[in-house]
């Protein structure tokens, strides 16, 4: 018992004090893919204080840190203060909170572990409702957004976190129904037997569920408020969005989570449809292997997360910011429905896939990729041309007798 | 304003193609844009290290400066059109008579005010014997205000610095 609670707090600790790093040089890693896609360097000049030494920039981030530390921490007079002091608490203890079940390798073999046990790469191993954790503790988000616009008592704040509370809902539908074909596939809502179940195979969710994998990445990028889904803070309109109001290491805090809310969701693009820790011929899926193994499962899932956050940013400066009529329109009329396609096609093939595969002399992976394939096809098509994000916002003409007058006034 | 207001004009947006309305062709293009920007030349000059050089250094309207005539005497005749031209009214003129027999009057200071000074080259274009000029120095700075009031003295040592780089304007060609 007692192996098990000094293992759990190791693994806390690399976990935790890991993934604070990681944000914080995440942040320094968006400054200087933003600045190199807008023609810039960066910051590339903060390295050991004291000394001319620069590191590329390497020292920006415990600069911002200290910085973080020592700015005036301001709480307005007209604020809700308890609630004020809950909704950072709130959004990062929950943003935390999830990787106790995300699995960041597999397992490392009994010669290193303590009293010659083998050690899961998970801060609680083989927690049979995983993924219905990781799910309660996300929708807390949106707690702490909502919380946090309200007991700021500013219109701005309040507006950004009504905008915010709305997207982070919608958008739990679609990322549950993407990840609901993944649950099919693999029978298990364990994230180790997800990838498992992958490894196993050698096929990635990816390629027998590409619609599915389509639903999760648009509402995992809205559901960690990225662009082009970023409504909530939306600086140009709302000034701050929900943390307009707050300042010093509450506002840190918010920021931390932001980041911390992108690598969870480049963690489970990568566990549920990029095949977690398995790349062909590098790592198999045995459940007991050497340490060079393991050591290369760890680093082949941190190369797909990486992939992953690279592309996030890289999504911020490609696509403009959807409008929010537009947000909804996607969550509702485009990307629930997908998710309820994939989900029957899925399910449908779990069923009869081996009998159909049969008859056609195909193997089962190989004809449900073609059959992903032509299932995502087909739903972009009918979505291209119903076109249901198409919205006239114009205001009805004013008078109902002259309807035309209006309109059309272009031709006069 | 009502919507059938006569000074409204309604605009129709362009129809969206099936090629737009499937965003694809938007994700593409928004993400080539991007790579390329990402791999592509950066802008940014390493200031303290690279200088920037300005294309044109006999065009640039930088610091000024007071140009000496042959004899290493300050050019300026004491006319204070340049002061008059002058919109933000930074430079101060007092004349005396000129020990020199070739003129009446010479400055027996002349400061300009460089922190009231907008650089728009109007003091160079005023002068009738081209003893004002702007120089393409671009850096300046002080530690207090009176610090960046320039006096004679100053006015004539960046002419000393830069007389070698930058010859006199009213000798470069002219543009085309």
């Amino acid at each position: 018992m007692t192996r098990e609670i000094l293992e759990a707090l190791i693994k806390i600790a690399i976990l935790l004090g890991g993934l604070m790093t990681a944000a914080a040089y995440l942040v320094l890693a968006e400054r200087r893919v933003a600045a190199w896609i807008q023609d810039r360097r960066g910051p590339n000049r903060v390295g050991i204080p004291l000394t001319r030494i620069r590191l590329f920039g390497l020292g920006q981030p415990i600069a911002d840190g200290v910085k973080f530390l020592f700015k005036e921490d301001v709480t307005p007079a007209h604020v809700d203060k308890a609630l004020y002091w809950l909704s950072p608490i709130a959004l990062f203890t929950a943003a935390v909170g999830i990787y106790a079940v995300i699995p960041f390798g597999s397992v490392l073999p009994s010669s290193v572990g303590l009293e010659g046990q083998p050690i899961h790469l998970v801060i609680a191993p083989e927690i049979d409702v995983g993924m219905i954790y990781v799910f309660a503790l996300s929708s807390i988000a949106v707690y702490g957004v909502l919380l946090g616009s309200w007991a700021s008592n500013n219109k701005y704040s309040f507006l950004g976190g009504l905008r915010s509370g709305a997207q982070l809902i919608s958008y739990e539908l679609p990322l549950g129904l993407g990840l609901l074909g993944v649950v099919l596939m693999s029978g298990s809502l364990r994230l180790e037997d997800i990838i498992v179940s992958q490894a196993r195979s050698g096929v990635w969710n990816i390629f027998v569920q590409p619609l599915g994998f389509v639903v999760f990445a648009v509402a995992a990028f809205a559901e960690a408020e990225r662009l082009p889904f970023d409504l909530p803070e939306c600086e140009q309109e709302l000034v701050g969005g929900y943390h307009t109001e707050y300042s010093g290491m509450k506002l840190m805090l918010f920021l931390v989570a932001e980041f911390v809310h992108m690598v969870t969701a480049s963690f489970l693009m990568a566990i549920l449809f990029l095949g977690g820790w398995h790349f062909w011929g590098l790592t198999g899926w045995e459940e007991t292997v050497g340490l060079p193994t393991a050591l290369a499962r760890v680093g082949v899932l941190m190369a797909k997360v990486l992939g992953l956050i690279f592309f996030f940013m890289l999504a911020r400066w490609s696509w403009p910011r959807f409008r929010f009529d537009q947000l909804m329109d996607i969550a509702w009329k485009v990307m629930l429905p997908w998710g309820i396609v994939n989900v029957v096609v899925v399910a449908f093939w779990i069923e009869y896939g081996d009998r159909l595969a049969a008859a056609a002399g195909m193997a089962n992976k190989a004809l449900m990729a073609g059959v992903g394939l032509a299932t995502l096809f087909l739903s972009w098509l009918v979505v291209t041309w119903a076109d249901p994000t198409a919205a006239d916002n114009r205001p009805v003409p004013w008078s109902a007798s002259e309807p035309a007058a209006a309109m059309g006034d272009d031709a006069s | 304003m009502k919507p059938d207001d006569k000074d409204i004009v309604w605009i129709q947006e362009p129809e969206l193609g099936y090629s737009g309305r499937s965003y694809v062709r938007l994700f593409v293009e928004g993400l080539t844009t991007t790579i390329k920007h990402l791999v592509g030349p950066k802008q940014t000059i390493e200031s303290p290290e690279q200088r920037y050089q300005p294309p044109d250094p006999l065009l640039y309207r930088g610091v000024h400066r007071l140009n000496r005539d042959e004899q290493g005497r300050v050019k300026c005749v004491a006319c204070f059109l340049c002061a008059t031209a002058c919109p933000a009214h930074c430079i101060d003129i007092v004349a005396a008579e000129s020990p020199w027999p070739d003129r009446e009057k010479y400055p027996e200071s002349f400061t300009i005010d460089e922190l009231r000074c907008i650089f728009c080259g109007m003091c160079e274009e005023a002068c009738p014997v081209d003893a004002i000029e702007l120089t393409s120095l671009y850096d300046l700075s002080g530690k207090s205000r009176e610090e960046m009031i320039f006096d004679k003295e100053k006015l004539l040592s960046v002419y000393d610095q830069t007389k070698d780089a930058e010859p006199m304007r009213s000798k470069r060609e002219p543009l085309p």
